[in-house]
């Protein structure tokens, strides 16, 4: 195949609520090659689910309307597929594993019937074939596949998430989103978690999204990263770029808010200022009011994007001229 | 500086139908005046349950608890009262911690109002101090928890603990639930507080990069056992119980080309109704003999106020 797996080009997400209209996702580009692992990074409103949701045609509507973008995922726009073919996209071609494996599991429903339903759905299985393979996908998590006829309340936190990759990685799809799949685990959970998705990434040849505010964890597992905020990819390129060279001031911010637990002293330095209202985002660049290298043409105009071999950034201070006046 | 919280053999059970859970099973340790004692553990070690042992929110099971030398854990409830002038607490979660139904201001105020401190305005000019110090607009003060950000929230919860000038206060994973640059400017107000107040502190976390940040003494719990505790660097540079050494390794870390030992637990934590036998770690430990299942490691120091509960470390 040729070309990237995954292409969302100027992709722009509203929420209209009662109190005004909410700018999610503001013009999100990026791609994702086959086998690749992207970590989408940000705070708590940066948009980062709804860009994920936007991939899956899961963006709740009402409220939210996709205004404009496309996603092209193995050449196909997905934003302007019917529902009937989505679903035959979703939990075969693309799955997505959510940060709360107690709600995304049936608590009637064993876990392998939640396991071996894809399987039905999408592989044509019969029901005993698919109950093998689920079976089969049950030990690949480290799960022993007698267990198949559980219930999601008679495995530990940890398990249950793995139940939820087996899940996604039933019918081989070529992506997996991953929405904080370890934000609720302890961190010794999260270490064989994130080790077991590791390796299983690497089997299945599967490209992924890793959706996280935890640089750790991106560090751990992905090969790209891209940095939102207020509903704008602000820098992205590939892990060593972004750690190794960061440029954007709120990247830069990000990295040293958080304290160092390999020096003897750590100091952190906090990003002043709160997030934004999305309801009312700053004018220029969305950043601006907490940017320590804020200058006047910050507060009118919207930066233009300067790559420099593939490590993107949005910011006034690496680039001529605005992207558009807002 | 002298101790001023020691505590001695702190036991803890919550009886369920099944049994017993061994929430807090024998846990011994001082905190200096103006110092900070870090806990951290995974869930259920019984680190937030030790936390609200010592101010008494809850009682203990058996096990003595000196405040400046005095017995909190025999208090009666007059002492008791009078106590809690003195020690405070700051919740996790920035929500559920505040009456929705009250004013910041009536909020923060409330303890004053409950000790009889002022006059109504006196009052009032006490609390407007009391948000300034916590970088909190005075323009708050009518506003409601609802109308609030979970960064001001934990100030207004930090104001409240601080509003009867205490000199103890327990911070139960005060930043958690808080985005990182938001968790960055709450640590840095609490060490900040903690310098010009001259405030003890025992900060409950899971997140050993922050408890490393802001602690003098760390204790590792583990299933309601301490099992290491030393100065905070030297937990770090010197880490000799193979939990301590595993919830080290687990941390992901944002570097590129870490040297990282792989040193991944199987399993997950036993119940704590059933404990295991002899060391409570043994079931997952990679280091297991015969012995630690058998009989359980005392905690003694390997010097420099080092103390590990293990068998193998010699």
């Amino acid at each position: 195949m040729n070309g990237p797996l995954l292409e969302v080009a100027d992709l722009n997400v509203i929420y209209k609520t009662y109190e005004g209209t909410v700018a999610a996702v503001n013009g999100v580009e990026f791609s994702l090659e086959a086998g690749r692992t992207l970590g989408l990074v940000g705070e708590s409103g940066a948009g980062k689910t709804t860009t994920a949701l936007s991939i899956m045609g899961l963006v709740p509507s009402p409220p939210g309307i996709i205004t404009s973008g496309s996603v092209n995922f193995a050449g196909k726009n997905l934003l302007s597929l019917s529902e009937k073919e989505m679903k035959k996209i979703r939990g075969n071609h693309i799955s997505m594993i959510f940060q709360d494996p107690m709600t995304s599991l049936n608590p009637v429903v064993t876990v392998g019937v939640q396991i071996s339903e894809a399987l039905v759905a999408h592989q044509n299985l019969s029901e005993a074939e698919a109950e093998k393979k689920a079976m089969e996908m049950l030990e690949k998590v480290q799960i022993p596949g007698q267990r198949y006829r559980e219930y999601p309340h008679e495995f530990s936190g940890g398990m249950r998430q793995r139940v939820v990759i087996a899940m996604a990685l039933a019918c081989n799809p070529g992506l997996i989103i991953a929405d904080e799949p370890t934000t609720a685990l302890d961190v010794t959970i999260q270490a064989q978690v994130l080790e077991l998705m590791r390796s299983l990434k690497e089997e299945f040849s599967t490209a992924m999204i890793m959706i996280t505010h935890d640089l750790g964890v991106v560090g751990e597992v992905c090969d790209h990263v891209a940095v939102m905020y207020a509903g704008r990819i602000v820098e992205t390129g590939s892990l060593e770029q972004i750690f190794g060279n960061a440029r954007h001031p709120y990247t830069l911010g990000l990295f040293r808010c958080i304290p160092d637990i390999e020096e003897e002293t750590s100091k952190i330095r906090p990003i002043e200022g709160l997030m934004p209202d999305p309801l009312d985002l700053p004018s220029g660049c969305p950043f601006h009011p907490r940017c320590p290298q804020c200058m006047d043409v910050c507060r009118t105009i919207v930066p233009g994007v300067t790559d420099d071999g593939g490590h993107k950034v949005m910011c006034h201070l690496y680039g001529k001229g605005g992207a558009a006046h807002a | 500086m002298p101790d001023l919280i020691k505590v001695e053999n702190l036991v803890k059970y919550f009886p369920v139908a099944a049994g017993n859970v061994h929430a807090v099973d024998d846990v011994s340790f001082a905190i200096k005046e103006g110092e900070t004692l870090g806990l951290v553990g995974e869930s259920g070690c019984g680190k937030s349950t030790t936390g609200r042992l010592l101010i008494r929110l809850i009682e203990a099971t058996s096990g003595r608890i000196l405040y400046r030398g005095r017995d909190i854990a025999s208090a009666d409830k007059k002492t008791l009262h009078d106590m809690r002038k003195e020690m405070q607490i700051i919740f996790q979660d920035p929500f559920s911690s505040l009456d929705p139904r009250k004013s910041i201001g009536e909020t923060i105020g409330k303890p004053l109002e409950i000790f009889g401190m002022g006059s109504k305005r006196e009052r009032e000019e006490m609390v407007d101090a009391l948000m300034e110090k916590v970088g909190l607009s005075p323009r708050l003060f009518y506003k409601y928890p609802h109308e609030l950000d979970g960064g001001r929230r934990q100030r207004v919860g930090i104001a409240r603990a601080l509003s009867l000038s205490p000199s103890f206060i327990v911070c139960d994973e005060p930043v958690s639930a808080l985005d990182v640059s938001i968790q960055a400017q709450i640590l840095n107000l609490l060490q900040e507080l903690q310098e010009t107040m001259k405030l003890t502190y025992l900060f409950v976390s899971h997140d050993l990069s922050v408890v490393k940040h802001i602690s003098n003494r760390i204790a590792v719990m583990y299933l309601g056992k301490i099992v290491e505790s030393s100065p905070s660097l030297e937990l770090f540079s010197n880490t000799l119980h193979p939990y301590s050494q595993a919830l080290l390794a687990a941390v992901p870390i944002p570097k590129l080309d870490r040297k990282r030992e792989r040193f991944i637990l199987s399993g997950g934590v036993p119940s704590p109704i059933n404990p295991p036998s002899g060391c409570r770690f043994h079931t997952r430990c990679p280091w297991k003999m015969d012995i630690c299942s058998r009989e359980e490691p005392p905690l003694t120091d390997r010097g420099g106020g080092h103390f590990v509960a293990c068998h193998k470390v010699k």
